[in-house]
């Protein structure tokens, strides 16, 4: 409230103060050794303000009554410097203030509470499951690595529109890397644990994930790997499994209906968006057949996007980006809403933020960041077997792997964690060094088949880049298992 | 609080040699570890955005942050904090030496470092520290005043900031020094968004950044790649400009660590156990190097364990030279441990960027790459796009502007197919415009190039 009064006495109409005390623990091992045990705690205020619609931001960790008023008091300087190069102001569409809100993440466990020993003992144990397949050192064996991640972070937002509200949000990740060698060949092979994504849950979560089961398993196809057939290239119908799928998602339809890159705010790093001009698109652009509908929200349980109110007080809204193959709407903030006020109004709409601004920590400044943005599952109940069932010749891939997409979202390349080569209907074998190239209008209309609500998953992306300097966001993706016909796929192991 | 009551109150905002070594034994006056380490990382950053020819948002933030390693016997811990308070610093020595406790033995312990010795450290300039609001918005105003006069769009990011380390152990070494970073970058785009043009410089010191420069370099690219036609994927000569030549060499040093080599699962591996350290491999013009004292590309003097960084030559004459050890790695395979410098110098040759066009028969200049990311660690293989200028050449001459292309290629099948090498200069080389490690690389033109796809973006 300092801060707030400071910065409207120093000439802002409009000011947010976010103080965050963010813990994170890591947990990392290798082999039967601890190779960090890292407790992290960072707390400090960032205020926000708004000049004549000009934005300004400071922010520090030292929160005594002097240096809040001189960062807030510093907010408004440097919003009025940015004045001088103003073409249109900030304009923010309305919202209702919450005066009063507490949010707390679904963690039944709090990470922090529970023995530095237990976490320790159960990643050692998943990495002797694992060396049981793979034996330490030594010629022609393997490695594995494995870690533990979690995040607690307690938020106080204050807005000068009357909202106060506190929440704590949870994240965790468990992860293992199993890497076989060949050294007298020069080969290795690395299998991730994609099986087991980044949730929004707290310790409960690396319980669920049954490590020391899997850990033998990844161990297992890691070495398989290194025996896999190298793939021919050529297009093949494609059988995507919702642990590769999420990162699909994510880059070739999260990323391009964000509202800033589509107006060219991000053109200088994420950069642009095809899908673009908004008077263009909206209600127009075909991505994909009819069946397909993507959601944004933050309310699925257990999801990393998952809040009471983002980071400028908005309680987020589920909305379709596209609805039956078509494109329907964009991400927002308060300050992008008013760009859609013409489609809104047409639609017979509100004009109002989605809720989905955000800033990775007190030290950054909010901006528009994605929310959960999810395939929904088809009506009819398929699963992963059934679309392997009903493919003559294609490539099934389980878990994300390599990705790279231009700066406008049209093309992308993925690799994936296994791949297995099916014919007549079955899995036939693995092979190796598949990544396939798409362009993404294409890609999405080539979709087919689309699992049921029995085969959706949640996979998530746990440091999402983007914004200069470049902020961490923590996003999941949910989808059933798809296919898609006569994808082009190439080998990536060329030796020159 | 008890500690100082405000770190930041006057430029510069980070901690001086005097005021960290005594942060430092606070922390470690508070010890009851068998040994314990102290890091200490203070400054501030301050950073203005640019879009649609406006400044979007900007901002700026202080900060300090104290880690506590503490060992008993064979057992480590960590933890940090932001506070400088004596509550807050007994509380995160009390929080690392409770991990540390309860952690198992560490069969790689090896004991913290004494004192040591380092060379003077440079890359600190107290003006580009201090850059005001105001110096941001007028260095921006000289790239979006002209963008708009040319009737184009400019959007962009300069960053500067300042502050120090320091590191301190139980055993009475002590390092500390400050640096400083900015960096400008810019995309100007044609209004139809036919045509995107980039320019970007990075320094230690924010007088060697021309903005108006920049700005002047990213309108002329982006007016000349307006209307890009097609040309077929394959393998091209290719003339890479010195930013797309640091996006991938850069690559090289971050997979150049001896351990992952000696274990058979890195390029530097050797097939039938070992390293590739004496084994050729790049053309034998290429010398790759990094010098924490290189005046255009200062890096750390000393790393996080307080370890000195000396100058490292990585390739030499297309030899491996060294690979990067730690100490435990080192006595191990009895080699001489370093901190990584934290930059990288790629050694030129003497061909200027239109004797390399006017020798190219059919080839393609480009500007810089983009969304760079690992394929396969067995030959460093990368997948990205080339972005914001890409254009063909023919008979020796710039004829027009084509579209981007994926890429999947290999900074080491690249420097085997060297043509021609220009000067080194300081680049931007990182992806996200920040000021990134110190990256100094030549232009170069190569041959057989590989281009796997087309993209419409531009």
């Amino acid at each position: 409230m300092l801060a707030l009064d400071a910065a409207k006495s120093a000439g802002a109409s409009y000011a947010d103060a976010r103080i965050s005390r963010n813990n994170v623990r890591n947990v990392s091992t290798r082999e039967l050794r601890v190779l960090g045990l890292v407790d992290n705690e960072t707390f400090g205020i960032g205020v926000r303000v708004l000049v004549e619609g000009a934005w300004g931001f400071a922010a520090t960790n030292e929160l005594t009554r002097d240096e809040v008023i001189r960062v807030a008091q510093q907010a408004v300087a440097q919003a009025k410097a940015n004045r001088s190069a103003l073409r249109r102001p900030v304009e923010l569409a309305p919202v209702t203030p919450t005066p009063e809100g507490t949010w707390r993440s679904p963690a039944r466990i709090d990470p922090f509470d529970v023995a530095i020993e237990e976490q320790v003992g159960l990643l050692l144990q998943a990495n002797e499951a694992a060396l049981k397949v793979l034996k330490p050192g030594g010629r022609g064996m393997g490695f594995v690595n494995s870690s533990m991640f979690f995040l607690r972070e307690e938020k106080t937002l204050a807005t000068t529109d009357g909202t106060f509200v506190v929440q704590t949000i949870y994240r965790a990740q468990p992860s293992m890397t199993c890497q076989a060698v060949n050294v007298q060949a020069g080969d290795f092979q690395s299998r991730q644990s994609t099986d087991i994504q980044p949730m929004g849950r707290g310790y409960e979560h690396v319980l669920d994930a049954n490590l020391v089961v899997n850990a033998e398993r990844w161990a297992n196809e890691a070495q398989e790997k290194l025996k896999a057939k190298s793939v021919d290239v050529g297009r093949y119908d494609l059988i995507l499994h919702p642990t590769h799928l999420w990162l699909t998602i994510h880059e070739s339809i999260a990323h391009p209906t964000e509202l800033d890159r589509a107006l060219g705010f991000e053109a200088n790093y994420a950069g642009t968006s095809f899908v673009s001009p908004p008077e263009a698109v909206l209600g127009k652009l075909k991505y994909g057949p009819e069946f397909m509908n993507v959601q944004a929200d933050r309310s699925q349980d257990g999801s990393l996007a998952a809040v009471g109110w983002d980071d400028e007080g908005v309680k987020p809204d589920e909305y379709l980006i596209i609805r039956n193959g078509v494109f329907n709407d964009y991400q927002t903030t308060r300050e992008q809403a008013p760009y859609l006020a013409d489609w809104y109004r047409s639609q017979g709409r509100e004009v109002r933020s989605h809720g989905n601004s955000y800033a990775q920590s007190w030290a950054d400044v909010q901006f528009q960041r994605m929310p959960n943005v999810s395939l929904l599952p088809g009506e009819r109940d398929l699963v992963w077997d059934d679309l392997i069932a009903a493919t003559d010749r294609g490539i099934a891939i389980v878990g994300d792997g390599s990705f790279s997409i231009d700066q406008q979202r049209y093309n992308a390349q993925f690799g994936g964690q296994l791949f297995y080569e099916i014919r007549g209907g079955k899995i036939v074998g693995m092979l190796k060094d598949v990544a396939y190239q798409i362009r993404t209008p294409e890609f999405w209309n080539s979709m087919d088949m689309l699992g049921g609500r029995r085969s959706y998953e949640l996979g998530g992306a746990f440091g999402d880049g983007k914004g200069q300097p470049a902020q961490s966001n923590a996003v999941s993706h949910g989808c059933p298992p798809t296919r898609h016909r006569q994808v082009n796929v190439i080998n990536t192991g060329r030796q020159s | 609080m008890s500690g100082p009551r405000s770190l930041f109150g006057a430029a510069p905002a980070h901690l001086g040699r005097a005021q960290a070594e005594a942060l430092c034994k606070r922390v470690l006056g508070f010890s009851t570890a068998d040994e314990m380490r102290v890091n200490v990382s203070s400054g501030s950053t301050a950073n203005t955005r640019f879009a649609v020819n406006q400044i979007s948002t900007a901002g700026d933030n202080t900060n300090v942050s104290i880690t506590v390693r503490a060992v008993f016997g064979k057992k480590a811990g960590s933890a940090t904090t932001n506070r400088v308070d004596d509550e807050s610093l007994r509380a995160v020595v009390k929080r690392a030496e409770s991990l540390a406790r309860l952690a198992p033995d560490d069969p790689e312990m090896l004991p913290e470092l004494g004192p040591q010795t380092y060379a003077p450290a440079g890359g600190y300039d107290a003006s580009t520290a201090a850059l005001s609001p105001a110096d941001r918005a007028a260095a921006v105003r000289a790239i979006t005043d002209r963008a708009a006069t040319a009737g184009l769009v400019s959007t962009g990011y300069l960053e500067a900031n300042g502050g120090s380390q320091a590191v301190a152990t139980s055993r009475g070494l002590f390092a500390w020094s400050e640096s400083t970073a900015a960096a400008l970058t810019t995309t100007v785009r044609t209004p139809d968004g036919t045509g995107s043009g980039w320019a970007g410089a990075t320094s230690h010191d924010w007088s060697r950044i021309d903005p108006a420069a920049l700005g002047a370099r990213a309108i002329e690219k982006a007016e000349r790649s307006r209307n890009p036609v097609a040309v077929e994927p394959g393998r091209y000569t290719v003339i890479l400009e010195p930013t797309a030549v640091g996006n991938l060499v850069q690559l090289i040093a971050g997979a150049a660590q001896a351990r992952a080599a000696d274990e058979g699962r890195s390029f530097f591996s050797k097939p039938g156990g070992g390293t590739k350290i004496g084994q050729k491999v790049v053309d034998e013009r290429v010398t790759l190097l990094s010098d924490p004292l290189d005046t255009e590309a200062y890096g750390s003097t000393f790393g996080g364990d307080g370890l000195p960084a000396r100058k490292i030559t990585w390739i030499q004459n297309g030899v491996v030279q060294n690979l990067a050890y730690d100490r435990w790695w080192a006595q191990q395979k009895g080699a001489e441990p370093s901190a990584f410098p934290g930059s990288l110098r790629m050694l030129g040759g003497s061909a200027t960027l239109d004797e390399m066009i006017a020798s190219t028969e059919r080839g393609l200049l480009v500007t810089r790459l983009w969304y760079i990311r690992p394929v396969d660690p067995r030959t460093i293989l990368y997948t990205g796009l080339t972005r914001d200028g890409t254009f063909l050449i023919e008979n020796g001459r710039i004829t027009r502007a084509v579209k981007n292309l994926r890429w999947n290629e290999s900074p080491i099948f690249m420097l085997n197919n060297v043509e021609m090498m220009g000067a080194p200069v300081r680049v931007s080389a990182s992806e996200s415009g920040g000021p990134g490690q110190a990256v100094v690389v030549p232009p170069l033109k190569v041959r057989d190039f590989t281009f796997t796809s087309l993209s419409d973006a531009v």
